[in-house]
């Protein structure tokens, strides 16, 4: 077998695992004081570069007919590295998706104005929480920069994981933007202790569900003799009903369940969204999803596309406890990254009739449904990260009372992701929605649009709440105020809005790019 | 045209909107010359309909999610032209009536206020006059923002508690009605190739019957929650109550008319089958809202949630009316929908005028007050007779449509709903005897005063029209009629017996 290296196909994720590289230099080698501009410029430099390198893959003229190509009409279609990853219409989309948010979500990581003491992460993470040192070093107004090689390789993982086209691939994709993501999770400045419990918490979690996932490749394995995912359906034709396969289905299953925090493997998703800063939160509650998604929906549709006979009975029982268990949970909440942390729970539900519809439609309508997502919750997770007393952010949901009065303008762009979460119509929320209930019930799905309906109904309840709280209660007296924000937070909010706005009433050619991406190539 | 129609409120609107805080007078001016002229423009559009046999005019259409076959279609036909022109009709008197009560509440602001009814009024011309399905979908969720603003921030001392409910009642009706739009999307994407939500090309599909049944119900229990029946009709007395009157009278009087308008428009059309199988649950719920909502309306002593719940009871001849299925009664059900709009606006906007001065909504802390202000008790008067369907009022009219053409399928139905008729009478006379005859007491003397000029001009054109169009119902019945019968034509439904014509006998 010849060795190749497809450069071009496979830019965007060098340039972002080579800026990773070339950041850590940064960190060695340039003094302190200019070490965040550099970083700066770097990282939104390679982001801005990679997506470049997408746009240039996704115009490419596609070799063939678009009959033959999925429906795709333009852009790559091609294997790359010997067939270990796949550049075809979806995956670019997905890439360029990814690369949006994260450009996004870097704005807001970059904000250090909302807190007096600097950003949102320790001065010093090695320190002990409540040590003397952790004083002196905050007293001395130290910040720190390592999050940004850290961003870059987790940013990198994530731009391969919806390319990759075998189960290895996946595998070192997945522990690959995990790994940062762990780490960052623990940095917080404010409540480290809550923030290093979070970390831990998903890095075992996380472990444990990576070693489900790698189990379970090695069962198919085991079966097939192949890790690629075209190669493994043509040999899951032939091989039928096995053990073996419906195991490692099952565990492969259950690691990528993890990942988009379904339920039963969702209880790290309120800890680990209410322990780390915001800014993160905000980039792991949308690329994490649109990540994890691209890859189950590849797997599923892709490798075990001709299997899905024995797989959706598992995945009806896991979208349905999703979506209410999500919605319910979230009821209960009086922390606000809990509640949208419940809320994301019952977003993955809404999302799992996407891969379970197994179509063409289910595919776009879940291209859709993550891109609109993905902003809204940076979105909202941006402005809960401007409501702050003197100890830090003001998370409890009865300080939000009155937000309207104080700052109609953050309160109202709040409503509006809210509105949008909860899918009302003309925000990217009802479109996305609408696209993937649509799929469902032409996947015969129709029972589960049924659930979906009452989870949105119960879920519309408790975003309407804190609507009303935040217009029509008075504000306490000793209340949070809302920061005035730099540019970089400003910015990210202003995009999110304005995507979620612009999805809502004028999808159409998000819809046309999405559909003209065609389905996955195997 | 009709974008124009929905164009004049909306910039209305922004430009209220955007008037300095302190230039309350003007932004109030703006807002009613704005709403005049819209009600001239609906009205202008509605005399297009005549000759029209029953179809849809000032149509237009382009595309707008072409993807989901949605576009942005608007046109009216008979039921929806009088519809829209009861609304924009109301608008101006609703402003004129609420001149001041954003200063009395002393919460929020003029400009907010006013605002807040145009871009309100652009949604219920939006939602009676789109021939697109989902266009309809997305006003009526559209509407509840307005409305719940109005509530939440101008109401009274329950007001969130009422925004809330009032919404969240409204979106889990909306939920399922979305369900079945998808449910149909996929339907017509089987039957016609591609999914569209055109509301004639729907309508002209064949759904095979057990689908219908399903579908019909995600629809029928949004309309049922919006129309207030009995038992999805709690939130209706709580939020009339809260809102300032004029809130109310567009709530009760315009936009709980989608409920029903969406049934005899919507549900019959495309879910003919469903519908007969529905008519005798259906029937039988409408008759239980006519004596449920009359009984609680006699027990009320709150004048806001009587007169609510007396909407409730009048809702149930409309449901009932529409489901009868005859062309009077469905003539009768949609000329219903628009006395009860200026009856029950009047009654709301008189009992406003009651409470701005006295301060209490009590029934008991009223009394006497014909002696102190004898033209706001006429006006009273009249307004509640309106209500009760006195003979040469336009509610008499409807009503005994209603009566007459539910009487020639389910004559046992209509002898029993016409006790509701007794009843209505009697919480209305009731209420009369108790506020307005008698001795007054000092509090009634001491704050209870004249109407005044402006009151009378909101006032008295609703009760021109209620007056005009009780001795003159052919100039909306032959509106009405041409697309009613084209309605029982589709459905495949024929009067019983050779009846006549609900213009000759109506008058």
């Amino acid at each position: 077998m010849k060795n190749s290296f497809e450069y071009a196909a496979l830019a965007p994720i060098v340039v972002l695992l080579g800026a990773g590289v070339f950041s850590i230099l940064i960190e060695a080698f340039v003094p302190r004081t200019s070490r965040r501009i550099c970083q700066l410029f770097l990282v939104l430099g390679s982001l801005a570069l990679s997506f470049g390198y997408v746009l240039i893959n996704a115009t490419k003229t596609l070799v063939g007919d678009p009959a033959t190509n999925g429906g795709q009409t333009h852009g790559l279609r091609q294997f790359a590295v010997n067939g270990a990853t796949v550049i075809d219409g979806a995956g670019l989309f997905l890439q360029g998706t990814l690369i949006l948010i994260a450009f996004v979500a870097a704005l807001l990581l970059a904000e250090n104005q909302v807190d007096p003491q600097g950003d949102a992460f320790a001065a010093r993470s090695s320190t002990l929480p409540g040590s003397e040192d952790e004083r002196q070093f905050t007293a001395q107004g130290w910040t720190q920069t390592e999050i940004w090689p850290l961003y870059l390789f987790c940013v990198g993982g994530m731009v391969l994981f919806p390319v990759a086209n075998d189960f290895l691939t996946m595998f070192v994709a997945l522990e690959v933007f995990s790994l940062p993501l762990y780490l960052m999770a623990g940095m917080a400045r404010r409540r480290r202790l809550l923030s290093q419990e979070a970390a831990l918490k998903y890095f075992v979690l996380g472990a444990f569900s990576s070693a489900f996932f790698l189990f379970g490749s090695a069962l198919i394995y085991a079966v097939t003799a192949t890790m690629n995912f075209g190669q493994v359906s043509v040999a899951l034709e032939n091989a039928g009903q096995d053990t073996l396969v419906i195991t490692g289905i099952g565990m492969i299953a259950i690691g990528l369940l993890f990942k988009v925090g379904a339920v039963p493997f969702h209880q790290w998703i309120p800890d680990v969204y209410q322990g780390s800063p915001t800014a993160l939160t905000a980039f792991m509650g949308a690329a994490t999803k649109v990540a994890a998604f691209a890859a189950m929906l590849r797997v599923f549709y892709v490798a075990f596309g001709g299997m899905r006979w024995d797989w959706r009975p598992m995945f009806w029982v896991v979208a349905i406890l999703t979506m209410l268990i999500g919605s319910i949970l979230a009821v209960t909440q009086t922390d606000i990254k809990r509640m949208l942390a419940f809320s994301s729970i019952a977003h993955a539900g809404f999302l799992l009739l996407g891969v379970i519809a197994t179509s063409a439609s289910g595919l776009s309508s879940s291209l859709l449904y993550l891109f609109a997502y993905g902003f809204t919750t940076i979105g909202s997770f941006a402005v809960v990260s401007l409501v702050r007393d003197a100890a830090g952010e003001a998370t409890h949901l009865s300080q939000w009372a009155g937000l309207g009065k104080k700052s109609p303008v953050v309160a109202t762009s709040f409503a509006l992701f809210l509105l949008a979460l909860a899918g009302i119509p003309l925000t990217s929320g009802f479109t996305g929605k609408f696209a993937i209930f649509t799929a469902a019930i032409g996947g015969g799905a129709t029972p589960l649009v049924i659930v979906a309906v009452i989870a949105s109904a119960i879920a519309a309840f408790f975003y309407a709440r804190v609507i009303v709280l935040m217009f029509f209660t008075e504000p306490p007296v000793d209340g949070p105020n809302v920061v005035i924000p730099s540019w970089f937070t400003k910015i990210a909010i202003g995009v999110s809005v304005a995507v979620t706005l612009l999805i809502g009433v004028f999808p159409q050619p998000l819809i046309d790019l999405i559909v003209s991406s065609g389905i996955f190539a195997s | 045209m009709l974008t124009i129609l929905m164009l004049i409120p909306l910039l209305g609107s922004i430009a209220v909107f955007a008037l300095p805080a302190a230039r309350e007078t003007l932004a109030k001016q703006i807002a009613l010359g704005i709403s005049i002229v819209t009600a001239c423009g609906a009205v202008f559009l509605t005399t297009r309909l005549s000759g029209l046999g029953g179809g849809f005019a000032v149509t237009e259409k382009h595309d707008w999610i072409p993807a989901f076959g949605i576009s942005w279609s608007l046109g009216i036909d008979g039921i929806s032209g009088v519809l829209i022109v009861m609304a924009t009709l109301l608008v101006p008197l609703v402003i004129i009536a609420g001149w001041n009560d954003v200063e009395k509440i002393g919460r929020g602001t003029v400009k907010g206020f006013f605002s807040l009814i145009l871009i309100l009024e652009v949604f219920m011309i939006g939602v009676f006059a789109a021939t697109d399905l989902f266009l309809f979908y997305v006003f009526f969720e559209a509407m509840l923002v307005p409305v719940y603003f109005l509530i939440g921030r101008f109401g009274g001392p329950q007001r969130a508690y009422a925004a809330m409910k009032f919404l969240l009642y409204s979106l889990v009706g909306g939920l399922f009605m979305l369900a079945s739009l998808i449910g149909l999307y996929v339907v017509s994407e089987r039957q016609l190739g591609k999914g569209t939500f055109d509301f004639s090309a729907l309508a002209n599909m064949n759904i095979d019957p057990a689908t219908q049944k399903v579908l019909f119900l995600g629809f029928f229990f949004a309309f049922a929650i919006k129309a207030p029946m009995v038992p999805f009709h709690t939130w209706l007395p709580d939020a009339a109550a809260e809102s300032t009157p004029g809130t109310s009278t567009l709530l009760v009087g315009v936009l709980d008319k989608v409920g029903t308008f969406g049934m005899i428009r919507i549900l019959l059309p495309i879910f003919p089958e469903a519908s007969k199988y529905y008519t005798p649950i259906i029937i039988i719920l409408a008759v239980i809202s006519i004596f449920y909502g009359a009984l609680l309306a006699i027990g009320q002593t709150d004048m806001m949630r009587l007169i609510a719940f007396s909407s409730v009871s009048h809702f149930g001849f409309i449901v009932m009316g529409i489901f009868a299925m005859t062309s009077q009664s469905m003539s009768g059900a949609t000329f219903y929908m628009v006395n009860h709009g200026f009856s029950t606006g009047a009654l709301f906007l008189v009992v406003g005028f009651l409470v701005s001065r006295r301060g209490s909504k009590k029934i008991e802390d009223f009394g006497g007050v014909s002696k102190v202000a004898p033209v706001l008790a006429g006006v009273f008067l009249i307004s509640g007779l309106s209500s009760l369907a006195l003979p040469g009022m336009s509610s008499f009219v409807s009503e005994f449509l209603v009566l007459l053409g539910t009487f020639s399928v389910y004559k046992d139905v209509a002898i029993i709903a016409t006790f509701g008729i007794v009843l209505a009478a009697f919480y209305i006379l009731w209420m009369y005897q108790r506020t307005m005859t008698g001795v007054p007491s000092t509090e009634v003397t001491e704050t209870v005063t004249e109407i005044t000029k402006r009151e009378l001009a909101a006032i008295v054109p609703i009760l021109a029209v209620i007056i005009g169009l009780g001795i003159f119902p052919q100039v909306a019945l032959k509106v009405i009629n041409p697309t009613v019968n084209q309605i029982q034509t589709h459905v495949g439904l024929f009067d019983p017996v050779a009846s006549t014509t609900p213009s000759e006998s109506g008058s």
